[in-house]
Parts: C-alpha cells; sequence; structure tokens
C-alpha cells in the first residue's frame, strides 16, 4: 500500500493547471480552481488502477481534504 | 451468480438502421465552458438523431433489411423480441406492433425487454431460450431507442439514436451461448427517469409549461450519477468477464473481438487497459454513432467488422452493462455471419403511416 505522500503525489499529477508544489495532504481538492466532475473521473480512475479500489461518487464528494479520500482508499483496501 | 448456457442455437445475421441525420458534437450549444473536453473524453464526434423516428420505426427498417439479405420468408419467423427504454408507446408493447408492421406471421410469439445497455445480451438469452428445443426455428432480437429526452445537459451529447435486429435460428450441434448475468438494484438511481412512472406522475401547470417550451428543461427526463456509472463500470465489467471464463473455461485469449456495450471513451479505454485488451480487439462505435443503449453491441459488430468476421468462425465475447443496474457478459462464435450494410433512415420515411 502506498503511503500517505505517494497518494498526495499522484492525485498532484492529476491536476493539469495547479502547481503540484502547492498540493498537500491537507488541499481542499474541490475548491481548486479546475476542480471539475471530469477530473472525479480521473480521479477515480487512477485510484482503480493504481489502488484496485473503486470508490464511489459520493466517496469524492464527502471527502474535504486529499487526506480524506486517502482515508477512504486504506478503508476500502 | 447467474449462468447459463444454451446450444442447439446460433447468430445468422444483424443488420442496423439509424436516422440518416447526423448531428454533430462540435455544433453543440450545450454544456458549458469545458464541453470540449467533455466531448474529447465521452469520445463521440457525431450521433444519427431524428425528432420524428421513433424506436419502432428504426426497428421495422433493420429488420426489412435484414429479412431480406437473409432470404427469409416473413411467415418463417417465429418469435420477435424487442428491446427499448424508449418504446413508442408504455402500451401496446413495441413487439406487437413489429408484427403488424413487419407482416409477420400471426402465430408469431412477441414480447418486449426494458432493459437498457444491458438488454442485447439479455435479450440474446431470452430468444436463444426460446430457440434451444427446436419448437420455434427463427427469431428476431431487435433492439432500438430514438427520441430518448436527456434534457439540456451534457448526457444529450453522448447519446444516438439506432435500431438493430439480430437473426437466430436453431441448429443441432450449434455451440450455442455461455451467459453470465447480474443485478445491483441498489443503485437503481444511478441513471433514472423519476417523473415518468406512475411513482411520481404528476402533470401540473409548471410541467405543461415546461412541454411548451422546447428549450426547457423538464422533469420528465433522464438523470445520470456520471461518477457512479463510471465506478460500476470499471469494476463491475473485468468482473462479470473474468468469472464468466473462469466458469466455464473459456480462455480469454482465444476470443477474436471484446465488443463491449459503448458507455463512453473514457470508461471504455478504462476497461480495456485493465484487461489489457488493444483497440484492434475491442472495436468502437463511439466516434460516429455515439452510446446507442441496448443497440451498442450490434452497432459496433455491423459496423466496425463488416469484411472482417464473415467468412471465418469468429468467437466473440460481448458484455454490456448499465441502468438497474444490470450487467450480462456473453461468449459465442459465429461463422458465414451475414451483416447487412447500414440502413440509414430518411425522417419522413414513415410520414404516410397514421398514428393514434
Amino acid at each position: 500500500m502506498k503511503t500517505l505522500d505517494e497518494f498526495v503525489a499522484l492525485f498532484a499529477e492529476q491536476l493539469d493547471e495547479t502547481d503540484p508544489s502547492t498540493v498537500t495532504a491537507q488541499t481542499k481538492f474541490r475548491d481548486l480552481e479546475e476542480w471539475s466532475s471530469l477530473l472525479a473521473l480521473t480521479l477515480i480512475s487512477m485510484i482503480d488502477e493504481e489502488f484496485d479500489v473503486t470508490l464511489k461518487g459520493d466517496d469524492v464528494k464527502n471527502s474535504e481534504t486529499i487526506e480524506d479520500v486517502y482515508n477512504v482508499v486504506v478503508s476500502k483496501k | 451468480m447467474a449462468f447459463l448456457e444454451i446450444k442447439n442455437v446460433r447468430v445468422v445475421g444483424m443488420a442496423t438502421a439509424v436516422p440518416k441525420n447526423v448531428a454533430h458534437n462540435s455544433d453543440a450549444k450545450i454544456g458549458g465552458n469545458d464541453v470540449d473536453k467533455f466531448i474529447e473524453q465521452i469520445g463521440v464526434s457525431e450521433r444519427r438523431e431524428s425528432m420524428l423516428l421513433t424506436a419502432a420505426d428504426l426497428q421495422v427498417s433493420a429488420v426489412e433489411r435484414m429479412l431480406s439479405d437473409l432470404q427469409w420468408e416473413k411467415d418463417s419467423v417465429d418469435a420477435i423480441l424487442s428491446v427499448s427504454i424508449s418504446p413508442d408507446y408504455p402500451l401496446p408493447v413495441n413487439a406487437c406492433m413489429l408484427q403488424d408492421r413487419l407482416g409477420l406471421s400471426r402465430e408469431c410469439y412477441a414480447q418486449d425487454i426494458s432493459l437498457g445497455c444491458s438488454g442485447w445480451v439479455y435479450g440474446l438469452s431470452v430468444i436463444a431460450t426460446l430457440l434451444r428445443d427446436g419448437n420455434i426455428k427463427r427469431g428476431l432480437l431487435v433492439t432500438g431507442d430514438s427520441k430518448m429526452h436527456w434534457g439540456k445537459g451534457r448526457e444529450a451529447l453522448l447519446f444516438g439514436h439506432a435500431a438493430c435486429v439480430t437473426a437466430l435460428e436453431y441448429e443441432p450441434g450449434s455451440e450455442g451461448f455461455k451467459f453470465e448475468f447480474g443485478t445491483d438494484g441498489s443503485n437503481y438511481d444511478a441513471i433514472i427517469m423519476p417523473k415518468s412512472g406512475l411513482r411520481n406522475l404528476h402533470y401540473d401547470d409548471e410541467m405543461i409549461k415546461q412541454f411548451e417550451d422546447p428549450f426547457m428543461q423538464h422533469s420528465m427526463e433522464a438523470e445520470m450519477k456520471s461518477l457512479d456509472v463510471f465506478s460500476f463500470s470499471i469494476s463491475r465489467v473485468p468482473e462479470s468477464i473474468s468469472t464468466l471464463c473462469d466458469h466455464f473455461g473459456v480462455d480469454f485469449q482465444t476470443c477474436d473481438y471484446l465488443v463491449l456495450h459503448q458507455a463512453n471513451k473514457s470508461i471504455n479505454q478504462h476497461i480495456c487497459n485493465k484487461m489489457m485488451v488493444d483497440s484492434e480487439k475491442a472495436p468502437s462505435s463511439l466516434e460516429r454513432f455515439g452510446n446507442t443503449l441496448s443497440s451498442s453491441i450490434p452497432v459496433t459488430i455491423t459496423t466496425q467488422l463488416k469484411g472482417k468476421v464473415e467468412d471465418k468462425k469468429t468467437n466473440f465475447i460481448c458484455c454490456g452493462f448499465g441502468v438497474g443496474l444490470s450487467w450480462a457478459s456473453v461468449a459465442f462464435s459465429t461463422e458465414h455471419l451475414v451483416l447487412s450494410d447500414l440502413v440509414e433512415v430518411d425522417d419522413h420515411y414513415y410520414d404516410d403511416l397514421k398514428w393514434v
């Protein structure tokens, strides 16, 4: 299982317009200017590939920070 | 887990009918600012769309071409099954009208199945079951959807209108079909038309206003929770196919074509990546026809594999998945398959017919 830091790095890779160095575990991803439902799909897709865990829409919607998403992934692993 | 094996039945041919009118997504006036990105992600450049032709109209056109190409007499068809979630009327079902419009025998078995994107595989299991004993010798599985209301949301850019017929016949000794089925009704609202059935039926003034304004979203339209549909598809589909192969001892590598329901490009690509299937083995009709619901598997076979499969034995694995949520996978082979040319139906082709 990847660490939280590795997860944050993978998360940052999915973003096009946000400087990766500004992305941390505490980043409220839904407040990012470029956040969209398309990015949510990309995120679910990345997590499915890297962690073999399939998040539902509500898992993303109910998470505030990137760490929250990581914790959902861990709980489903 | 529901498995089914049906022998002594084979697929003889397939035909597709679509409206002649092409809707180009690059001209779309809906979908918001980043609609270009959305169109790229769904992988649909153009769709066939008609404001006039119904599912039954397209179904009639597809079947007429198929019967003519197979040289099947109309009264030799013993069963017709229609799969649609946009039938012409809630009552009667399309299959009964098709019996008459096509001039089939009154001795014909006719029935509808109300399923979306998993519908072709489910329909195949029903019609093959009818044929397996040889009492009924020839059957037509006819999918078709048109004129669905997806509103002014982006979903409208995904769906295309089409109808397909799959002709089957009883053939003793034929290998037949191997199926795996599944259902998850807990996600019933992932794709739903909440106001179009009897639970929430109401005709208030607001609704009448909505109907009168063609540019207003009205409450009978279909809704989709795209994230949940995405999660469902990328997890269930690979699982269903590997369960099918494990149960029946089918070697996935011996399959010539994996024909998936054409959900959208990002879903289908993700599934193929996960299953390590390259794009040559997994044909797609999304770019030119969009998501055609229960017709998408036969649309893909007829439009993408014509000229590649007719003269040799071909092993198919197909998986349909969607509204329900419902999914089904099937493994079967074809030999001497007849694939008709695409039938393009003019909007006014059926104008002379009088309907209630």
